[in-house]
């Protein structure tokens, strides 16, 4: 019990560390792109890289670097499917539910990994392993149904083959 | 020593073929062979993926699709023209040898970033003539080829050009929709991962045809490979004076930029695709003004596809009349199309226009994956038809799908067996409107989601009748209200199949749904 309470505790000092780096990564990104408001994206993309996830606390330091309103900011990370607002799992798989691969049994295979995972889109593992997230084409439209694990692409995935590569990205 | 041809295209990397290009070299080491590893593009033949190559004085014999665990039988053989994986001729395969690749003729062939492979087989060509060129004279020349828009609109990339050439401003921009998000289309992948040169000197030509001095590529995040191998193609062609400053000594000044997108389809659209690139929302702009006048930050702009950049360099390597030459109609030039879905051979088929579906499905594509019979075929990605197998004769020309309720779009073809229920597929085309509506216009953003729950009552079977002249009506004003072609094609397949496939709307209810 008091292991448990001192491991919360130490999270939770770990926490209050982080929110000085958190604003610096986000100063220092914006800084790599000379703080041009039409570099956004690339700045939202580097941090989720570097973050997992872009933080509610960049989100101010942005819209100073960038001299635009906070709004614009918050509108812009919650416009766009790729950015997350918490962090993701150590690896983030997605699965195609466009037509292409629905056309080869894709709805069937979203559903058995769902199942299989034991969590819905946009969930994480409880193990922290895997962030499942829908995308709507990878452009791999004739080796469907496919996914996209991290930046590594797979194609005519079956259940088995999720299963053996999900055992690996959690190992 | 043996060279070998192992891609690295993002469709052979999913069925394992850095893998094989591992076990290959390891292989290799361990029987003492000699072997040079080539990660080449890929040639379009998806089902063989990974299709290694391997040189010979008689020209590049094929294998596949082979796995990690066939290396060591091949390595031990010395790559010998037999086996179960060896398919013969690479250049012999029908499926390539049938087809009329202008704009593919490098891809698959080279190294994708190898700048000398790019210029031997004759890159570059058409920029060297547009160097010496007036950019009038290149506007006339790519309207004279006939070339239209191959993002799915189909507007005459030649007028567009003149607009911008036209134009008086301080500064021009070029802009490239690499937002590739139609599910069936993979071609401007396939060319940013296979012939990365090309793309840009397409650009470069555009560039000093209007004036511009600055370009961009809007790729997709979904496609990580692309990116890559696109900005690594950037740094290549401007170290060797292909881009940036002075090109090849000339007057003429153009430098490239790689934006990343971030997962919204509706950025697409070029107006959206302009307001994204100037890292706002990805909101629908009204139109007028035309982005050829007012785009990019105000100023003039050329926005073509991928595809249409791509065209570019044979146009003026070999003229107009020569890329005028196929075709039928008003529908000039080549398409490459992309057979996906539920197809057996699946992959890039580049024809003039004027092929049929069937002869695409059928002669190129060998029927479907699952070898049940062909019900339906959805052309031209996500706002595109369902077209029942009667209209498979359909010769792909922009004026003859149009005028049958169908659109050639982006030449992507995805093909469905007897399984499909369409009613879900209708129900899909709106689900999808409603997760990538920009929300800027009402039919879409509202009609979208109420185009889903009047679907369900259908397939329910609540008051059918009713519901399907209220989805017929939702539809009209979607499309008749919509700003752009999102909201204002989506009724496209949602009509479609309730036209062409009327007995999947009207299927007794299940009882557990009724209840």
């Amino acid at each position: 019990m008091f292991v448990l309470l001192s491991l919360a505790m130490s999270k939770k000092r770990n926490l209050i560390d982080l929110r000085t780096p958190k604003h610096d990564a986000a100063s220092r990104i914006a800084l790599r792109y000379d703080n041009k408001p039409d570099a956004l994206l690339e700045i939202l993309h580097d941090l989720q890289h570097e973050m997992g996830y872009v933080p509610e606390d960049a989100l101010p330091v942005l819209a100073k670097a960038l001299n635009i309103s906070r709004a614009e900011v918050h509108g812009v990370v919650t416009f766009y499917h790729d950015f997350r607002r918490k962090p993701a799992g150590r690896h983030v798989v997605k699965v195609c539910k466009a037509e292409a691969c629905q056309s080869m049994a894709g709805n069937e295979l979203a559903a058995a990994v769902e199942n299989s995972l034991k969590i819905r889109f946009g969930e994480t593992t409880s193990d922290g392993a895997i962030t499942l997230e829908a995308v709507y084409c990878l452009g791999l439209c004739a080796s469907a149904p496919a996914i996209l694990v991290d930046e590594r692409p797979v194609g005519r995935v079956t259940l088995k083959k999720f299963k053996a590569l999900a055992a690996e990205l959690a190992s | 020593m043996i060279k070998i041809y192992v891609p690295k295209d993002s469709s052979a990397r999913a069925m394992g073929a850095d893998d094989v290009a591992d076990a290959i070299t390891a292989e290799a080491a361990a029987q003492n062979v000699s072997v040079q590893i080539i990660r080449n593009g890929s040639r379009g033949l998806a089902w063989l993926e990974p299709l290694v190559e391997v040189e010979t004085a008689k020209g590049r014999i094929a294998f596949g699709p082979v796995e990690a665990a066939d290396a060591k039988a091949l390595v031990k053989s010395g790559f010998k023209e037999a086996g179960a994986l060896c398919l013969g001729l690479t250049e012999e395969l029908p499926f390539l040898k049938n087809q009329e690749r202008l704009t593919f003729s490098r891809c698959g062939i080279t190294d994708p970033t190898s700048i000398s492979d790019y210029i031997a087989l004759g890159g570059f060509a058409g920029l060297k003539k547009s160097l010496a060129l007036k950019g009038s004279e290149i506007v006339a020349e790519v309207i004279n080829s006939g070339l239209r828009g191959r993002g799915g609109a189909g507007f005459p990339t030649g007028i567009k050009w003149k607009t911008v050439h036209d134009a008086t401003a301080s500064q021009k921009y070029v802009c490239c929709n690499a937002d590739e998000g139609d599910s069936g289309t993979f071609a401007d992948r396939m060319v940013m991962e296979g012939d990365p040169f090309m793309l840009i000197e397409g650009m470069t030509i555009a560039g000093i045809a209007c004036g511009a001095t600055e370009g961009l590529i809007y790729i997709r995040s979904e496609y990580p490979d692309a990116i890559n191998t696109m900005k690594d193609a950037i740094r290549i062609a401007t170290s060797a004076k292909w881009l940036g400053q002075n090109i090849q000594g000339t007057e003429h000044s153009f430098s490239l930029e790689v934006r990343r997108g971030a997962g919204a389809y509706i950025c697409g659209e070029e107006t959206s695709m302009l307001e994204s690139l100037e890292g706002k929302r990805g909101m629908v702009r009204p139109k007028p003004p035309i982005p050829a006048l007012q785009g990019l930050f105000g100023k003039p702009t050329i926005i073509n596809n991928v595809l249409s950049f791509a065209a570019v360099p044979y146009i003026l390597a070999e003229g107009s009349e020569a890329y005028k030459n196929y075709g039928m109609g008003r529908s000039r030039g080549t398409l490459p199309f992309q057979l996906a879905g539920n197809i057996k051979h699946g992959g890039l088929v580049e024809k003039a226009f004027g092929i049929t579906l069937r002869q695409l499905i059928e002669d190129f594509g060998g029927g479907t994956a699952t070898g049940r019979p062909v019900r339906a075929v959805q052309v031209g990605g996500p706002l595109g038809s369902y077209l029942p197998v009667s209209q498979l004769d359909l010769p792909m020309d922009y004026e003859i799908f149009a005028a049958n309720g169908a659109m050639v779009g982006h030449g992507g073809l995805v093909v469905f067996d007897e399984t499909v229920d369409m009613a879900r597929q209708a129900r899909f085309a709106m689900e999808f409107c409603a997760i990538e509506s920009c929300g800027k216009c009402t039919p879409c953003r509202i009609g979208s989601t109420r185009g889903v729950e009047t679907i369900d009552r259908i397939v329910a079977g609540i008051e059918r009748e009713k519901n399907l002249l209220l989805l017929d009506d939702l539809c009209q004003t979607m499309t008749d209200g919509s700003l752009c072609a999102m909201g204002g094609l989506t009724p496209m397949p949602v009509q479609s199949a309730v036209k062409y496939f009327p007995e999947d709307f009207d299927r007794p209810v299940k009882m557990e749904a009724a209840e």
